[in-house]
């Protein structure tokens, strides 16, 4: 029997391990690209301490490079946890960007809509809902097609891409842009309060108060996630359909309700674009950015706290890409950022496989049950998932 | 050629991190014998024929292996590959064959006979055919694997392992899957084979077959090897001892099993008593002309009838694959039902339709189910224990609409640990991490520790030690007697007829034949189990 203060002691040797777990794959993953980085900064004939320190002087050193990470790591975060919320339901949601665009159409449309003298916080949240629902709408039809046909997630949010993006570039182009230009006319209500209106030394940059949502919106994805019975629910799905479906859950409906999240999530994206710094929809004005939410997403390990840090990661990177460019190409630092995501999406299994090994030397943490290594064929494979899921977090 | 040693192996040790598989276990083997390996789940058979076999190097200890010539070679350590080549193969409990691939082809994989660049499917064919009715391990090299049933599927993988020349043939538990006649067909293979000079290791803790076939037995238990001894000496109690280390009551399986009356009638007396002021059972589940179809066969259930009262156990025996499954996926909620109905008793005892109802309102209704594959359906594996045992209650957990109350599912966690024995006791590991036997604890413990009236169990058994089943068994006895009403369905024999007040054979869907648990005995059931009586059998 365990006395009291054994198992204390068991409680803190796990904490260690999820923490080991959850942390250093991450940062292995960034040291390798650290290494990868060096050597193209030095085939282009530059220092590579020199180039790191004026990516990170034009980043987290000034208060306008601060306040341009904030800004990208804003529609980061959003795409991110849409991305995560769907693995955690086992779905693969490809289609981020074009339910981001969605979103910000419909927020613009709100905005243009709504009368000039609006209160703030009323527009603001009509603006929200309809990004919400924008995003919502897109992330719904291959959530309802998968629940009620097993259509593969994966094919139709990318093909939704396409169809989304086209209509909406059309719909702008043939009714609602300002003439010479792609994009629509000034939202009336709604916009956002810049950085640089609250403080003089963020003047310049694009980062607003969206980011304050993004961090709400992390926090509320957390709390349903861990905290909620539908929480339970979706991460059983996503884990074990079977066995969810044993537990009374209806796996198609969780479905189908992880996408409209998922979908609302990405669209709550666009607001930080069409709400906080430009103030109208343009077409491709979230470029990338959607399917740079599934890095977020892997390399945030699915985690909504993982998930603002790899956002400020990659945000970080893109905006350091500018800063350096006058040492080496900008495009050297795009390279850097796939080299992250090969590195985390090679380390996590690798480094995991070495931190349990080491922990068999030490004789601690886990144990391997007897049975283990013989999977036939023929038996069920069990649940198995492209993706390094795990139940980690809460 | 007896007389000689086939395989000895000394002190092996063999760790996975911190858990000790096998702690100094010895093992000898005469060539030419049948030699059965016994202990329980857990004890490390398995571990120490895989040593063997060169799946696992060991951490310590020698594995030596007959030469052709008959002299000992230490071999510790070697490869899968070099054991092959040295003629030790191993029947895994999980078949490895390719279910796209036809049975010639599966067995030919890795050492293809070719003419020219192409694959010599003839010469395959032919050569397998003749191993095949050299063994009498009959199956048509033809076949695709996937529409193989499980007990030709083993076949296909003896004659792989013997058709890569092995000479010491390792099986581990080969009959969990297979029916009371596959069972003698098998062991009329392995007699041929030793008659052959083949040597046979087989794993096991079904103490009658290594009764019935064995000709020396080694016990391990606890990763040691506890007693070696010839089968002519060993009386099933005394083996039972040496695998637990304490006596274990084996006597009431055994006597149910054999078919005396005894505690049959006692079971009734008790079934009686437990609905007062009623000399006949009271109905609690109520199933009537269900057909379930499958994605293979529209009538996979076959108009099937029957009820469970309170304070009865009805076991359904039969082969795995003859319904089963669907029944019992029909019965929860799991699985839509082409046509028939399903009722359940509410609290006033009156019988209630739930065919159309869904898993949680059938649960709600008083229905529990310990599923047959509790690593598919029955645990989120990754899940802690505390919120394993909420599965399928995670609606009754909520501190308000949706927030789960952590505080609650603590407590629950608590008490059912202590309640029901589950080990280590921490609510927080992942069940994953837990053994079989209390990862099966977790399930009972949820699906027995709430109200119900009717339950389904189905393989409650399956893969756990011999002391977890006698818990098990406990408890759906005490469920009986507190008038709950179980459904009780099982490939292994011996358990549907220990607890059964009533036995079906289920055959190719329909309920072939029904007897009272005294009645029923292995020989008369084992004809309706593969279908011989199936002219005769359709009273139903």
């Amino acid at each position: 029997m365990t006395s009291r203060r054994g198992s204390a002691d068991e409680r803190r040797d796990r904490m260690r391990v999820r923490i080991e777990e959850s942390v250093l794959p991450p940062l292995v993953a960034l040291a390798i690209a650290a290494v990868v980085g060096d050597v193209l900064i030095l085939i282009f004939g530059q220092s590579p301490g020199e180039v790191y320190r004026q990516l990170l002087e034009g980043t987290w050193g000034n208060a306008y490079g601060f306040g341009q990470v904030i800004y990208k790591a804003t529609t980061l975060t959003f795409t991110g946890l849409a991305v995560a919320i769907g693995i955690r339901a086992g779905l693969f949601n490809i289609g981020a960007e074009g339910q981001l665009a969605s979103g910000g159409f419909l927020a613009a449309l709100v905005g243009l809509a709504l009368p000039a003298g609006t209160p703030g916080i009323i527009a603001i949240l009509l603006c929200l809902v309809a990004a919400a629902a924008g995003g919502g709408v897109v992330g719904a039809i291959p959530g309802a097609l998968k629940a009620r046909f097993g259509a593969s997630e994966v094919i139709v949010t990318i093909m939704l891409n396409f169809i989304v993006l086209a209509l909406l570039n059309y719909i702008v182009a043939a009714h609602v842009h300002v003439a010479e230009t792609l994009h629509t006319p000034e939202i009336r209500a709604g916009s956002m309060p810049r950085l640089g209106d609250v403080s003089a030394r963020f003047a310049g940059s694009a980062a607003n108060t969206t980011f304050l949502f993004a961090l709400v919106a992390a926090v509320g994805v957390w709390w349903y996630l861990f905290r909620t019975r539908q929480g339970y629910e979706l991460r059983a799905v996503g884990l074990q359909p079977d066995a969810a479906e044993y537990g009374g859950v209806r796996v198609g409906s969780v479905w189908a309700k992880a996408m409209i999240v998922s979908g609302a999530l990405a669209g709550l994206g666009g607001v930080n674009y069409v709400l906080g710094y430009k103030h109208y929809y343009e077409e491709g004005f979230g470029t990338g950015s959607g399917f740079l939410g599934i890095a977020v997403a892997l390399v945030g390990r699915n985690h909504p706290v993982g998930v603002v840090i790899a956002a400020l990661l990659f945000a970080t990177l893109s905006q350091g890409g500018l800063a350096v460019n006058a040492l080496v190409p900008k495009q050297m630092v795009d390279v850097l950022t796939a080299v992250v995501i090969i590195a985390v999406a090679t380390s996590v299994p690798e480094v995991r496989r070495a931190l349990a090994s080491a922990r068999r030397a030490r004789g601690t943490g886990g144990r391997e049950p007897d049975s283990a290594p013989s999977e036939g064929l023929i038996s069920n494979p069990g649940p198995s998932s492209q993706f390094p899921v795990t139940d980690s977090g809460s | 050629m007896s007389g000689s040693t086939a395989v000895r192996i000394r002190g092996v040790v063999k760790r996975f991190g911190p858990v000790v598989a096998n702690a100094g276990a010895d093992l000898e083997v005469a060539a030419g014998e049948i030699h059965a390996l016994v202990g329980e789940n857990g004890a490390g058979k398995s571990t120490l024929m895989r040593v063997l076999a060169g799946m696992y190097p060991p951490d310590g200890g020698t594995v030596e292996v007959a030469t052709s010539g008959g002299a000992l070679r230490e071999v510790s350590g070697w490869t899968t590959r070099a054991a092959i080549d040295a003629g030790v193969g191993m029947v895994h409990q999980h078949f490895m064959l390719v279910p796209t691939l036809t049975v010639a082809e599966n067995l030919i994989l890795g050492r293809e006979p070719r003419r020219g660049l192409s694959l010599d499917l003839a010469v395959a064919e032919r050569e397998v055919r003749a191993l095949s009715d050299r063994t009498g391990l009959r199956v048509d090299p033809s076949r695709l694997v996937s529409d193989l049933s499980v007990g030709e599927a083993q076949r296909v993988e003896i004659l792989k392992t013997l058709y890569r020349g092995a000479k010491v043939l390792i099986l581990d538990e080969p009959t969990a899957v297979l029916s009371p006649p596959e069972v003698r067909d098998l062991w009329k293979v392995l007699r041929r084979l030793r008659d052959d000079g083949g040597t046979v290791i087989l794993i096991t803790h079904k103490l009658d077959e290594v009764i019935a076939i064995s000709e020396t037995i080694t016990v391990m238990r606890a990763g040691r090897t506890v007693g070696r001894l010839p089968t002519a000496q060993a009386t099933a109690r005394a083996i039972a001892r040496m695998m637990v280390g304490r006596e274990v009551s084996l006597a009431e399986r055994r006597e149910l099993g054999t078919g005396n009356g005894e505690p049959t009638a006692a079971s009734r007396e008790r079934q009686a008593a437990s609905v007062p002021g009623s000399p006949f059972p009271v109905p609690a589940l109520q199933v009537s002309h269900l057909t379930v179809a499958s994605s293979r066969r529209p009538n996979e259930v076959d108009n099937v009838s029957f009820t469970v009262a309170r304070g009865e156990i009805l076991g359904i025996a039969g082969v795995e694959g003859n319904g089963q499954t669907e029944l019992i996926e029909a019965i929860t909620g799991l699985r839509d039902v082409s046509s028939g109905t399903i009722s359940i008793a509410d609290a006033s005892g009156a019988l209630r339709e739930v065919t159309d109802s869904d898993v949680r309102s059938r649960a709600d209704a008083g229905l529990s189910h310990i599923p047959e594959d509790r690593h598919r359906r029955g645990l989120v594996l990754e899940y802690s224990v505390a919120d394993n045992l909420i599965l399928g209650q995670q609606h009754r957990f909520t501190a308000s609409a949706s927030a789960l109350d952590r505080a609650r599912i603590a407590s629950n966690a608590a008490s059912r640990i202590s309640t029901f024995d589950i080990r280590p006791p921490d609510e927080s590991l992942p069940s994953r991490v837990l053994s079989g036997g209390n990862q099966q604890k977790i399930v009972i413990a949820r699906e027995m520790g709430r109200d119900f009236t009717v339950l389904i169990a189905a393989q409650p058994t399956r893969g756990v030690d011999v002391g977890a089943i006698e818990f098990i068994h406990d408890q759906l006895r005490k469920a009986r007697a507190e008038g709950k009403a179980i459904l009780l369905v099982s490939a292994d024999l011996v358990e549907i007829l220990a607890l059964s007040d009533r036995v079906v054979v289920m055959y190719g869907g329909r309920m072939v034949v029904t007897l009272p648990g005294h009645e029923a005995t292995p020989e008369i059931l084992g004809p309706y189990m593969t279908g011989a009586h199936g002219a005769a059998g359709t009273a139903t």
